[in-house]
């Protein structure tokens, strides 16, 4: 076990290179926004990777959580005029606090009944955005978000923001491989492999179902605040049911139960869209053909597919 | 008008939405008393039903019974490709497989409708037309009563089909017990197929019903899909007296807010409810008491 976190830690520490490196290359800054965006993606993935890779449970609602971390520290900011560093803070508390609560209640059920549950959620919190206008702004959306500041430098370029956001993903994947290859991590794990023989063996399901949840609101609230303050403007078409979709697509596309599968798949899907911009009439068509592909002829996602390419290579020069 | 009145008038305009919904929840059932999964696609089937019947009634002309039963058979037969194509191919990988590939489907089907029929919405004129008829002092107009009708006309045959037809039972054998019906040699490919196509056409009924009352877009599906599979959750999955218990008081219950509190704020009302509901009791109306059905 302690040689895979080693592994983890080594690889992360590859992608750290990659990333500090990255922006020297690259002057273009709508390339920064993408990653930008990206990396917040990655961020959620992450967390839904631990929700539905190892507490094998499905939220198709976490665009909810996005939502109530936007508009939570967004609005907070905008009228204490208080640093957006604390009510980012407040708003991931506030969110922590809300999925403990559904958590408790909705994950007892299963199924069809967890999505639809999620479901709702999402759809409630989204519709509520559009129609209380004189809090939310409505579907025109909240312009003047203030940025982050650290003393005197204010992180409002795409530069900065690449930095600020890139840096605590970094600083939670690393934390996120600590708790996978904690025995917190292997309990989750034996959650998604049988429930059953996860609770013979002493672990309480759903105290673990909960927690799993909790994390992964508490990744995607973090992710809608950074993402509020960085791009200055929220609008409610957003953080509607697509990108609840979106998200777990990212999860399955990339391996479902890896956390490397997830920066895969939410660090490949996230630009697509912006690549097909250019042929815009397919969109839709090539991305929803992508998607049923991927899952029908590659199970275990891209994290699956280049793991069987690498132990085949191996494997070859080994003979 | 008085309250009275108005009741009866927000009553009649909830049933017709309640309709609506019950056909597409039905639709959701029948997939999930074969497959087992939820068809996100469901709503999808309902517009693309819309659009070939536009096709078929006014650019090809044809009379309004024969377009519409070309337009259910050609859904159909979409749900036929769907199961048949894609997920047959998968079906040994899991439910949220096999529910992200129907997502995967109705991403796709909108892209082909985007790409056929364009961006702008399409509508065709309602198949029966008259005067309203009045009751209660409220006016019913005859395409919202012929949507009732037909709606039942639909919900009667497809439980006739389910009691007494070889295929119906053989279908309801599946829902039973999957390995045994297979154990026994029913056709289970096939039959699966079979509730693809129900599915798609039941879909495209519903899609003809209403495109005549708010008109067609590709994105129309997906909030119908949605407020369909609300009403089969609340009514019991899977159960099909549920998804009509269920479609029906989402539709009521929807008129009502809209009307008596805020037609802004209809939507959060009806999704804080359906949430409320499953958490107090997750197994839906009618569903079977258990609380943790797969």
């Amino acid at each position: 076990m302690f040689a895979r976190l080693q592994k983890d830690r080594r690889r992360l520490l590859g992608l750290a290179l990659l990333i500090y490196i990255l922006p020297f290359i690259l002057h273009n800054p709508y390339y920064l926004t993408v990653l930008n965006l990206s990396a917040l993606n990655i961020l959620t993935v992450c967390g839904l990777t631990l929700l539905i890779g190892y507490a094998g449970q499905i939220s198709l609602g976490h665009a909810g959580f996005w939502a109530l971390g936007a508009y939570g520290s967004a609005l907070l900011s905008l009228h204490t005029g208080w640093s957006p560093w604390i009510t980012t803070l407040l708003a991931l508390l506030g969110t922590i606090g809300l999925a403990a609560l559904m958590g408790v209640t909705i994950l007892r059920l299963r199924g069809n009944y967890l999505v639809m549950a999620t479901l709702a959620f999402n759809l409630a919190v989204y519709f509520f955005l559009v129609e209380a206008e004189d809090l939310t702004g409505g579907p025109p959306g909240l312009p003047g978000i203030p940025p982050y500041k650290l003393g005197p430098l204010v992180l409002a370029s795409d530069l900065a923001a690449y930095f600020l956001i890139w840096t605590v993903l970094l600083l939670i994947l690393f934390l996120t491989f600590n708790l996978v290859h904690s025995s917190e991590g292997r309990a989750l794990k034996a959650l998604a492999a049988s429930e059953t023989a996860a609770a013979c063996l002493g672990i309480n399901p759903h105290w673990y179902k909960v927690l799993a949840f909790v994390l992964s609101a508490a990744y995607a609230s973090l992710a809608g605040s950074f993402y509020a303050h960085y791009l200055s403007f929220i609008s409610p078409k957003t953080f509607d049911i697509f990108f609840s979709v979106e998200l777990v697509a990212m999860s399955l596309f990339g391996g479902r139960g890896s956390i490397w599968g997830a920066v895969l798949g939410a660090g490949t899907l996230t630009p697509l869209p912006h690549l097909l911009s250019f042929f815009d009439e397919y969109r839709d068509l090539i991305y929803g053909a992508l998607l049923m592909g991927v899952l029908i002829f590659f199970p275990q996602g891209l994290m699956g597919l280049l793991e069987r390419v690498l132990r085949s290579k191996s494997s070859g020069l080994k003979s | 008008m008085n309250e009275a009145t108005l009741l009866w008038q927000f009553l009649f305009s909830g049933l017709a939405a309640g309709a609506i919904y019950a056909l597409v929840a039905l639709g959701f059932c029948i997939v999930e008393n074969s497959l087992r999964i939820v068809n996100f696609a469901q709503g999808d089937f309902l517009t693309l039903g819309g659009f070939l019947m536009s096709t078929f009634l006014l650019a090809w002309g044809l009379p309004w019974p024969l377009a519409a039963l070309l337009a259910v058979i050609g859904v159909g037969i979409c749900g036929w490709l769907l199961e048949r194509l894609a997920l047959r191919a998968a079906k040994d990988r899991g439910p949220l497989t096999l529910i992200f590939i129907t997502i995967g489907a109705s991403i796709f089907i909108r892209g082909v409708i985007k790409l056929v029929w364009g961006k702008n919405p399409r509508i065709f004129p309602p198949m029966v037309t008259g005067e309203p008829l009045r009751l209660g002092g409220a006016s019913l107009a005859p395409e919202t009563l012929f949507i009732l009708v037909a709606s039942l006309v639909c919900v009667v045959a497809l439980q006739l089909f389910y009691r007494f037809s070889r295929p119906g039972k053989a279908l309801r054998a599946i829902a039973y017990n999957f390995r045994s019906a297979y154990l026994v040699g029913l056709p289970v490919g096939f039959l699966t197929s079979f509730s693809f196509f129900l599915a798609g056409a039941i879909g495209a009924v519903a899609g003809l019903l209403i495109v005549p009352i708010t008109g067609v877009s590709f994105d129309t599906g997906v909030i119908l899909g949605l407020k369909g599979y609300a009403s089969a959750v609340l009514g019991g999955y899977g159960s099909f007296p549920g998804a009509i218990l269920g479609g029906l008081l989402l539709g009521l219950l929807e008129a009502l807010v809209a009307g008596f509190i805020s037609s802004g704020f209809r939507d959060v009302f009806t999704f804080l409810l359906l949430f409320l509901v499953l958490a107090v009791k997750p197994s839906g109306i009618l569903g079977s008491s258990e609380e943790e059905r797969a």
